[in-house]
């Protein structure tokens, strides 16, 4: 079984973050790292593989000035290779771009039987590349899998909802999401991280994999402005009568979290 | 002229930095606590290659260089000394002896666990009335037929009595000197003490160790008899760059909380850290941090090259074990009473950073391996054998 995992390389978050003022995007011209939300599904594509008893993990990622630090850590993790788009032509490039060049990429390894991505990324939080990505590539999309079973050629997922999960099936090739927590990732060990050295990064650009427009150029979308998040507001102190439960119940109630 | 470190070393920084962070750091306070050896981190240790890390594949090793396992411990320390120490001494005490003066033979039979992490190694080298003056050895061996009989007093001795603990060097004398032999635990007639109040290093494994008509085969000698002496003369050369690592995450550490404590923390209408008093002893520690930096990695460096480092390994050790000691000191000040609870891990650190000074080769004997290099006819004592 082959799968295919979509990794983002972020700035640190641990870093105070920027905003480039020209353009209202985030700056990431520094050192980047693998989106900790992106080592759940290579976490998850590891263990499939291992199950399935043969097989590789190969990643796709999009970057800029051919970064591949976030990309060795998940090949350090166990993926056996890489394609990364790094072209500064890419720059601006929008949610429906980046899946257009994701999905290039995905047919440049070409063989997935699964391709897994994280339902959002840490930095950039739009949560739609994975959907945009099935449609393009023209895969049944299954999102906030949970837990992930194989049989045969067909997928069974738990979809995590609101209040529970669903039972889905679809056949394979298909595109999965998953959210953080659904697998323990693994720590790269050291003999991992000596391995990553040698394996392949294949690096192209857009041109490479015949997707245009990208960058401003192709992005349906302007940031028109950022602005600060309001600051939080102080909470509603509710001073016990005997009553008071009822109120935290039908407050929790209100939030749909019981 | 290159001072970076390669890609590799700063993913293995990452990667036990996010295990410190998750494995550890909310432990820590625990294992000090109740003196609780973790041994399911250990073992994760090992499972993540840093037991081997310096050893080469043939043996179970990872085949990496010294700098990263220096790396590794200095990011464990930052976080847990303990957990520090118990690596340092498991690498360079435990298996380093047994690869560097073993045959082959002796090899096989014990690296494996040891560079795997599924067993540690101890050595045992300081006695009741000898420890800077190691040449003082009392303990001894003689033969008797296909064995060696041991009998002396070890003390202090690191990873001796874990419930992993597989082996156990001692040296001892023979008619040709000081040579070293392999004890493997529970070997009768060694008694592993109980383990001793600590002043620090709580999570750390220590004990006393007797040694009364201990039996061991004869192919348990390790190396040369009577080269016992320059063997381990030659471990402590690396074992004091590593606690020099050691050392350095625990002023590393220092430095981080006290900055963030200056920062975030209110009097007289400001954070204290705007005040020069409080701002400047943090610019201070910086530069200690920086320093010690340096001389540790650079020590560690030259042993990668295969160049001499003994005068190096000295000067780090000693520098970055006493910069340890003053960063507990500046940072418990930094931190007012919160820095005297033991709430705060700082508080863990000052009581763990003394010992820094006195392992693997106190600051005095330091410097007078330092002041030797220096061409200065100074000598230990009258009965200085080096
Ligand atoms: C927690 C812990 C773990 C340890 N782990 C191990 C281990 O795994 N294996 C092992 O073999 N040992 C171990 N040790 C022992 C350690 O290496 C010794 O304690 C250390 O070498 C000092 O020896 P000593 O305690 O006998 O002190 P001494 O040698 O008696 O020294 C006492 C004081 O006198 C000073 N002094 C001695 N001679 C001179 C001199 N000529 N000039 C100036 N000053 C001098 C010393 O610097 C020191 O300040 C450990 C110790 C501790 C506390």
């Amino acid at each position: 079984m082959n799968v295919i995992v979509c990794v983002k390389q972020i700035p640190d978050p641990a870093l105070p973050g920027a905003l480039d003022s020209s353009t209202n995007t985030l700056k990431r011209d520094g050192k980047l790292i693998l989106d900790e939300s992106d080592s759940y599904g290579v976490e998850m594509a590891l263990q499939l593989v291992d199950k399935a008893g043969g097989g590789e993990v190969s990643l796709v990622s999009m970057a800029p000035n051919g970064e591949v630090s976030g990309l060795r850590t998940a090949l350090a993790m166990g993926a056996a290779k890489a394609v990364l788009v790094s072209d500064p032509a890419l720059q601006g490039s929008d949610a429906l771009t980046t899946a257009r060049v994701l999905a290039a990429a995905v047919g440049r390894i070409g063989g997935a039987d699964l391709v897994i991505a994280a339902t959002e990324s840490s930095d950039g939080y739009t949560g739609t590349v994975p959907e945009q990505l099935a449609e393009v590539l023209g895969l049944p999309s299954v999102t906030f899998a949970k837990h992930v079973e194989i049989d045969g050629s067909t997928l069974k997922a738990s979809r995590q909802t609101e209040d529970g999960y669903d039972e889905v099936e679809c056949p394979l090739p298909a595109l999965i999401s998953v959210t953080a927590g659904v697998v323990e990732p693994r720590y790269p060990s050291f003999k991992g991280i000596m391995a990553a050295k040698s394996k392949p990064v294949d690096t192209v650009t857009a041109g490479d994999l015949g997707v245009d427009p990208v960058g401003w150029a192709g992005a349906g979308q302007q940031i028109s402005d950022v602005a600060k998040a309001p600051e939080r507001a102080a909470g509603e102190i509710v001073e016990d009568d005997g009553e008071g439960f009822a109120k935290i119940v039908s407050f929790l109630e209100n939030l749909k979290v019981i | 002229m290159d001072l970076d470190f390669a890609p590799e070393h700063d993913a293995l920084r990452a990667m036990v930095r996010d295990f410190a962070a998750a494995e550890i750091a909310p432990h820590a306070a625990r294992w000090d606590q109740r003196s609780e050896f973790p041994l399911d981190v250990v073992r994760h240790m090992g499972e993540l290659g840093l037991f081997g890390l310096v050893f080469p594949e043939a043996w179970g090793g990872g085949g990496g260089d010294f700098v990263s396992l220096c790396i590794a411990i200095e990011e464990l320390g930052r976080v847990d000394q303990s957990v520090g120490i118990t690596l340092s001494a498991g690498v360079g005490l435990g298996a380093n002896p047994i690869y560097r003066f073993g045959t082959d033979e002796q090899r096989h039979r014990w690296l494996p666990d040891l560079t795997a992490g599924r067993a540690l190694g101890a050595f045992g080298l300081t006695e009741p009335d000898g420890g800077s003056d190691a040449g003082a050895t009392r303990t001894r061996a003689r033969r008797d037929g296909d064995e060696w009989v041991i009998d002396g007093a070890k003390s202090f001795i690191t990873n001796s009595g874990t419930p992993i603990t597989s082996v156990i060097t001692v040296t001892a004398r023979t008619p040709e000197g000081i040579s070293a032999f392999v004890v493997p635990a529970g070997t009768p007639g060694l008694t592993v003490e109980p383990p001793y109040r600590k002043l620090g290093w709580h999570a750390s494994d220590t004990h006393g160790l007797i040694l009364d008509g201990c039996r061991v085969p004869a192919d348990h000698l390790l190396g040369e008899p009577g080269a016992g002496f320059r063997n381990f003369l030659a471990i402590l050369d690396d074992g004091r760059v590593a606690i020099a690592a050691l050392a350095l995450g625990c002023a590393r550490a220092c430095l981080e909380m006290a900055v963030d404590y200056a920062v975030h923390r209110q009097a007289f209408g400001q954070s204290i850290g705007a005040n020069q008093a409080v701002a400047f002893a943090l610019a201070d520690l910086d530069v200690a941090v920086h320093n010690a930096t340096q001389l540790t990695y650079r020590a560690a460096w030259l042993k990668d090259q295969d160049r001499p480092f003994g005068r190096e390994a000295a000067i780090a050790k000693l520098y970055a074990t006493e910069a340890a000691v003053s960063a507990t000191r500046v940072a418990t000040q930094v931190l007012g009473g919160s820095g005297f609870i033991e709430d705060h891990p700082v508080a863990r650190f000052y009581r763990d950073a003394k010992v820094l000074e006195v392992g693997e080769g106190t600051s005095e004997i330091q410097r007078l391996v330092i002041a030797r290099h220096l061409g200065l006819p100074v000598h230990a004592g009258p009965a200085d054998r080096r």
